[in-house]
């Protein structure tokens, strides 16, 4: 029973993600939308607390603020396709504020 | 796949309006049904046919409205949540006595039992804004 957990604040501007990750399950998947996208950021806190994890950000809103070439390694930039994908294979979609 | 989208976001407030449209057009092309947009709080905002936006910008309550109509969406604004921010369509502004409606046509004001009906029915539920 996988969680797709949305997060769309930046880690250094809410807890959404640390509140998160705390709960986050094997087999649970992580998108990055809006400015949650700045956790993908190589060599910052954010990134480095989703060490380990597999994180999803959202494509567009990576472009909108010009972070495309300093992503972390390792996470996956998807479409709004990619997001319906997302929610559709798994069970359920949890929005952290 | 029947999806249910919940908006809390105004259109001048922040994202979220966007993301959540992006979204559900994203569900529509992608083949399946959007069970219902439910906007609650500042998300009722989005139904406003008062609002009057540069033209540099992106209407989108205006792009709501058109996605509404062309795929005969159920557009629930909450009731209690609307009546608040000034969000009337004619027979509430009738019944409060007030000189106009702001709601757009596409828009239907409800109540908190859509949203749950929406939870219990739909096969998943994504929530925007916040």
């Amino acid at each position: 029973m996988a969680t797709l957990h949305l997060i769309n604040k930046s880690p250094t501007r809410s807890d959404a993600l640390a509140s998160c990750l705390r709960v986050l399950a094997p087999g649970d998947a992580l998108l990055l939308i809006e400015d949650g996208v700045y956790a993908a950021v190589a060599d910052s806190t954010g990134s480095q607390a989703l060490l380990g994890h597999v994180c999803h950000a959202l494509a567009a809103d990576i472009a909108a603020r010009g972070l495309q070439t300093r992503l972390a390694d390792g996470v996956r930039v998807i479409d709004e396709a990619g997001f319906v994908d997302l929610c559709v294979h798994c069970d359920r979609v949890m929005s952290w504020f | 796949m029947r999806i249910a989208i919940v908006v809390r976001s105004g259109p001048a407030s922040s994202q979220s309006s966007r993301s959540a449209l992006r979204f559900t057009q994203a569900v529509l092309d992608a083949g399946h049904d959007v069970h219902r947009v439910f906007f609650h709080g500042d998300g009722t905002y989005n139904a406003n046919t008062l609002s009057v936006v540069p033209q540099d910008e992106e209407d989108l309550s205006a792009s709501w409205a058109a996605l509404g109509r062309e795929h005969d969406l159920d557009l629930v604004i909450c009731v209690a949540s609307a009546l608040k921010r000034g969000m009337l369509d004619a027979s509430e502004a009738d019944r409060y006595e007030r000189p106009a409606a702001s709601v757009r046509p596409e828009f239907v004001i409800s109540g908190l039992g859509q949203l749950a009906d929406a939870a219990l029915d739909a096969d998943r539920m994504v929530t925007f804004g916040g």
